[in-house]
C-alpha cells in the first residue's frame, strides 16, 4: 500500500484516544508508518461483532426483567464474559455461578458474595441487584 | 502511619508502535542504549505466522491468527540477540505490586503482561478479554503508575488498584502478575546472524509444519472452510465467522494486512544491514501480498455489511485466499533461498 493510500475512515472506533500506525511505502520506496483513524471494512466487521454483543445483552436484560434469570446473567453479557470466566474471577465453581443465575437462589445470596460479584463486574451492590441502575 | 509518597520518574522514552510485544522490547532496549526498530524486533523474533484452528473458539467463533502465541516473539528475540531478562510471576497480587515498586526504586523500567478489558485508557470498542497485552511501567507520580503502553501515542497513568486489577485478569493467558526486566544487555549485538535466524525460522513455520492448520497450508484450509460457510452456517453466522478473520488480520498492532506490511519493513531494513538486494525486492513482494489480504478484507466487509442476505461473494473470498496461499508459498521459498 502506498503512503498516500492509507485510509482515514473514522467510525469513532478509537474514540480519539490515539491513531493506529499503518505500514506503507512512500514515493522513494521506503517503508513508513502513517497514523490512521480507521478503515471501512474493519469498521464494518467491528460493528458486526459489537452488534452480536449488544444483542446478547438485550436478550439477557429481558430475561432478567421477566424474572427468568438473575441480574448476574445480564452483567455477564454486559462484560462480554461467560460463566467460566466469571467463575474464575469469583474463585468458585461454574456450577455455583449457574445456580446464582436463578432469581430465587440469587435472592438468598450473602452480602459478602454480592460484594464479590459487584467487584468482579466493577459496579456497586445496588447496581448489581437492580439492573435499572446500571449506568455504563 | 501515613503512607509515604514517592515520586519516581525514569528517563524512559516512550515510542508508539503497532504491536505491543515488539514495542515493549524495542522501548526497553532503547532505555539501555540499543536502538532497534519495531520491524527489526518483529522479524528477528519470527513474528509472522498464519494459523486457522476450527476447534479453538473464542465467543463461539473459530480462531484465525496471523501471529504465533503471545510471548514467543519476546522469547526468540532475546535468545537471538543474547539479551537476558529476569521474569517473575507472583501468587499474591500485593507481592507483585511490592516487587514492582522495588524495581522502580532501583531505576528499572519493568515490562509486564496485563489484561486489556479493564485498562481504563483503552478505547471502549477495543476492550475485550485479551490477556496477553504488554506494557512497561516506567515511573510513579502522585501515587499513580506511569505507563508506557506501546499502542498509545503518549504516557498513560493507572492507580494502584487499576494496575493490580489488570495484572490479575483471569481467563485464557491469565497474566498472574507476570513481569520482566532486563538483566543483561550485551554491548555488541550480532544483528546479522540474528536476522538470518529469524528469517529462516519464519520460512520454516510458513512452509513445513506438517499440520494443515498452519502456515501456507492453513490459508488453503481456511479457503475451503470459507467457501462452505454460507451453506453450513446460514447467512448471519457465516458473516460473523468471516468477519472474525478480518478482525484478526487488521487488529490494532498488526500494522495492517496481518503483519505482512510490517514484515516488508523488516526485510527492507534487513537488506541494508546484510547488503542483500534480493531482500529489498522481496520486501516489496510481501507488501503486494499484503495488498491482496486487504482486498480480502474489502470483500469480507461487503459480506458483513449485507449480512442478512445470501451472498455469492464467499466464493470470491475463498478464491482470493487460494491466490494468496500460492503467492506466499513462492514468496517464502524465495526468501529461504535468499538467505542461504
Amino acid at each position: 500500500m502506498k503512503t498516500t493510500d492509507v485510509p482515514q475512515d473514522d467510525a469513532n472506533m478509537l474514540q480519539g484516544k490515539f491513531k493506529e500506525p499503518v505500514y506503507s511505502i512512500d514515493a522513494d520506496g521506503n517503508f513508513k508508518t502513517i497514523p490512521s483513524v480507521g478503515w471501512d471494512p474493519k469498521n464494518e466487521v467491528m460493528k458486526e461483532a459489537w452488534d452480536v454483543v449488544h444483542n446478547k445483552i438485550e436478550i439477557a436484560k429481558q430475561q432478567v426483567i421477566s424474572g427468568e434469570k438473575s441480574p448476574i446473567a445480564y452483567y455477564i453479557e454486559k462484560n462480554i464474559m461467560d460463566i467460566g470466566l466469571v467463575a474464575k474471577y469469583m474463585g468458585i465453581w461454574r456450577l455455583t455461578v449457574k445456580r446464582h443465575l436463578k432469581p430465587n437462589n440469587f435472592k438468598k445470596l450473602k452480602t459478602s458474595t454480592l460484594n464479590k460479584y459487584a467487584e468482579v463486574f466493577n459496579i456497586t451492590v445496588e447496581q448489581l441487584v437492580n439492573i435499572e441502575l446500571d449506568d455504563k | 502511619m501515613t503512607k509515604k509518597q514517592i515520586d519516581i520518574d525514569l528517563k524512559f522514552t516512550h515510542k508508539q508502535s503497532a504491536h505491543c510485544e515488539n514495542g515493549v522490547v524495542s522501548n526497553l532496549l532503547g532505555y539501555y542504549g540499543v536502538a532497534l526498530s519495531e520491524p527489526m524486533v518483529f522479524g528477528i523474533g519470527s513474528g509472522l505466522f498464519f494459523s486457522h484452528m476450527p476447534f479453538l473458539k473464542i465467543g463461539g467463533i473459530p480462531v484465525t491468527s496471523f501471529r504465533p502465541i503471545p510471548g514467543i516473539i519476546f522469547k526468540r528475540t532475546s535468545k537471538r540477540l543474547g539479551l537476558k531478562f529476569k521474569k517473575h510471576k507472583y501468587s499474591k497480587p500485593q507481592k507483585a505490586m511490592e516487587a514492582l515498586d522495588e524495581n522502580l526504586k532501583n531505576n528499572i523500567p519493568t515490562g509486564m503482561l496485563v489484561g486489556v478489558y479493564h485498562l481504563t485508557y483503552f478505547p471502549d470498542p477495543y476492550r475485550f478479554h485479551f490477556n496477553a497485552h504488554n506494557i512497561v511501567v516506567c515511573g510513579k507520580k502522585d501515587d499513580q503508575y506511569i505507563i508506557s503502553d506501546p499502542i498509545m501515542s503518549s504516557y498513560e497513568r493507572l492507580t494502584y488498584n487499576e494496575l493490580k486489577r489488570v495484572r490479575y485478569a483471569k481467563g485464557l493467558f491469565a497474566p498472574k502478575g507476570h513481569m520482566y526486566w532486563a538483566e543483561e544487555i550485551p554491548e555488541n549485538i550480532d544483528l546479522k546472524s540474528a536476522i538470518v535466524k529469524g528469517i529462516k525460522h519464519t520460512c520454516k513455520d510458513m512452509l513445513t509444519i506438517p499440520i494443515p492448520m498452519f502456515g501456507v497450508k492453513g490459508i488453503r484450509f481456511l479457503s475451503k472452510k470459507v467457501r462452505r460457510y454460507p451453506q453450513k452456517l446460514g447467512a448471519r453466522k457465516a458473516a460473523s465467522f468471516t468477519g472474525q478473520i478480518v478482525r484478526a488480520q487488521e487488529e490494532i498492532g498488526t500494522g495492517g494486512a496481518g503483519f505482512r506490511y510490517m514484515y516488508g519493513a523488516f526485510l527492507h531494513e534487513a537488506s541494508a544491514i546484510l547488503k542483500n538486494d534480493q531482500l529489498k525486492k522481496l520486501s516489496y513482494d510481501i507488501a503486494e501480498i499484503g495488498d491482496l489480504w486487504r482486498e480480502f478484507a474489502v470483500i469480507t466487509g461487503r459480506i458483513v455489511k449485507n449480512r442478512n442476505k445470501a451472498d455469492e461473494s464467499y466464493d470470491k473470498a475463498a478464491d482470493l485466499l487460494l491466490v494468496i496461499a500460492d503467492r506466499e508459498e513462492s514468496f517464502f521459498k524465495d526468501l529461504k533461498s535468499a538467505v542461504n
